[in-house]
């Protein structure tokens, strides 16, 4: 009768996912080191432009970081004008100031001259905010600026 | 007794604990964009009394609320400002600079030191425009400068400076920062912005 059994061997094994977490924590590892916190949460469109003769910004810890932009999709009640955003909130033009100094004086003595504000603006923003801005920072004496925008070309944005 | 072998300990959820973390992290954290174009801005204090710049000495880029450029008077496309910018600023009309390789007109810059590119926005510019221009105008010095580095020292500018600032670059830095300043010498970065 052992005729009509069914014939064992033929079914094909069970995947062997032994090495499944490895990959996992490979992939984790890459993602802790690539990678920084979020320091501030956006509630403007981010949307950074295209230029292709950057210099990187090498002190991360020197650097204070003013965004501009419309807000974005939960903040529609804030109108759709750009505005400025400092640390986790919106800001007016008026409040630059008492940020730098709020950033200054966490900052250890002999650093605060090589400070540099970093612009993340949005590419659709208007020039006139960031001219407010400007004037603002002329004002308080923090004349390194850098546009933070995207490397590629600014002719075709890639 | 016989001794009793120990249980395996079950690793089959170390993935899905791994895959938690691995989310977690891909939630809170970004890669940070850390490069962009650096620019300083003028001191409050305005100077007494009025530097005289010749007419010919400034090279006026325009840019209108409709994102428009007008350059030295005349319309132009964004592409074609940088070989504008260049042929200004190599122009060396006084023959007083032996490196330029400009035209020598004498009705355009005289030489590096004194051609000033002078850029004015409106409010209405877009951010977008105004970062196109910007780069333009930088990378027409950074390309004159690259050629006048490649002519003394048979390296381009942008490969020093990039050198300059790698820490893990093996050669002399000193030497360099000597070279680097003297190509910031010869073409030196005058755009001024009017308010």
């Amino acid at each position: 009768m052992s005729k009509f059994k069914k014939k064992k061997g033929g079914e094909i094994p069970a995947v062997n996912t032994a090495a499944l977490p490895d990959i996992v924590f490979m992939l984790l590892f890459f993602f802790m080191v690539a990678t920084v916190m979020r320091q501030n949460t956006l509630k403007i469109e981010n949307n950074l432009p295209f230029a292709d003769q950057v210099e990187k910004l090498d002190k991360k810890d020197l650097v204070m970081y003013i965004y501009a932009g419309k807000p974005s999709q939960n903040y529609k009640q804030f109108g759709s004008v750009a505005r400025i955003q400092l640390n986790d909130d919106f800001a007016s033009v008026k409040d630059i100031a008492s940020f730098i100094a709020q950033e200054r004086a966490s900052k250890r003595e002999e650093l605060v001259p090589f400070l540099t504000t970093a612009l993340k603006v949005d590419s659709d923003a208007n020039m006139g905010l960031i001219g407010d801005i400007k004037q603002e920072l002329r004002k308080v004496n923090a004349l390194k600026i850098n546009y933070t925008t995207k490397k590629g070309s600014v002719f075709t944005g890639q | 007794m016989a001794k009793r072998a120990a249980p395996e300990v079950n690793a089959g959820s170390m993935a899905d604990i791994a895959f938690l973390l691995l989310i977690f992290f891909l939630v809170t954290t970004t890669i940070e964009v850390d490069s962009g174009i650096n620019r300083k801005l003028p001191p409050m204090e305005e100077s007494e009394e009025d530097v005289i710049i010749k007419q010919k000495n400034i090279f006026t880029v325009l840019l209108n609320g409709k994102d428009q450029l007008l350059v030295e008077d005349e319309l132009m496309e964004l592409k074609d400002l940088r070989a504008a910018a260049k042929e200004f600023l190599d122009n060396g009309g006084d023959k007083s600079c032996d490196y330029c390789k400009g035209k020598k007109d004498p009705a355009s810059s005289d030489n590096p030191d004194k051609a000033i590119i002078s850029l004015k926005n409106e409010r209405e510019t877009s951010y977008k425009q105004y970062i196109a221009v910007q780069n333009e105008l930088v990378a027409a010095y950074n390309d004159l400068r690259d050629a006048r580095a490649l002519s003394l020292y048979g390296k381009p500018f942008t490969e020093m400076e990039a050198n300059y600032k790698d820490v893990n670059w093996p050669g002399n830095k000193d030497a360099l920062k000597k070279k680097i300043d003297q190509i910031k010498i010869d073409y030196p970065q005058k755009l001024s912005e009017v308010q």
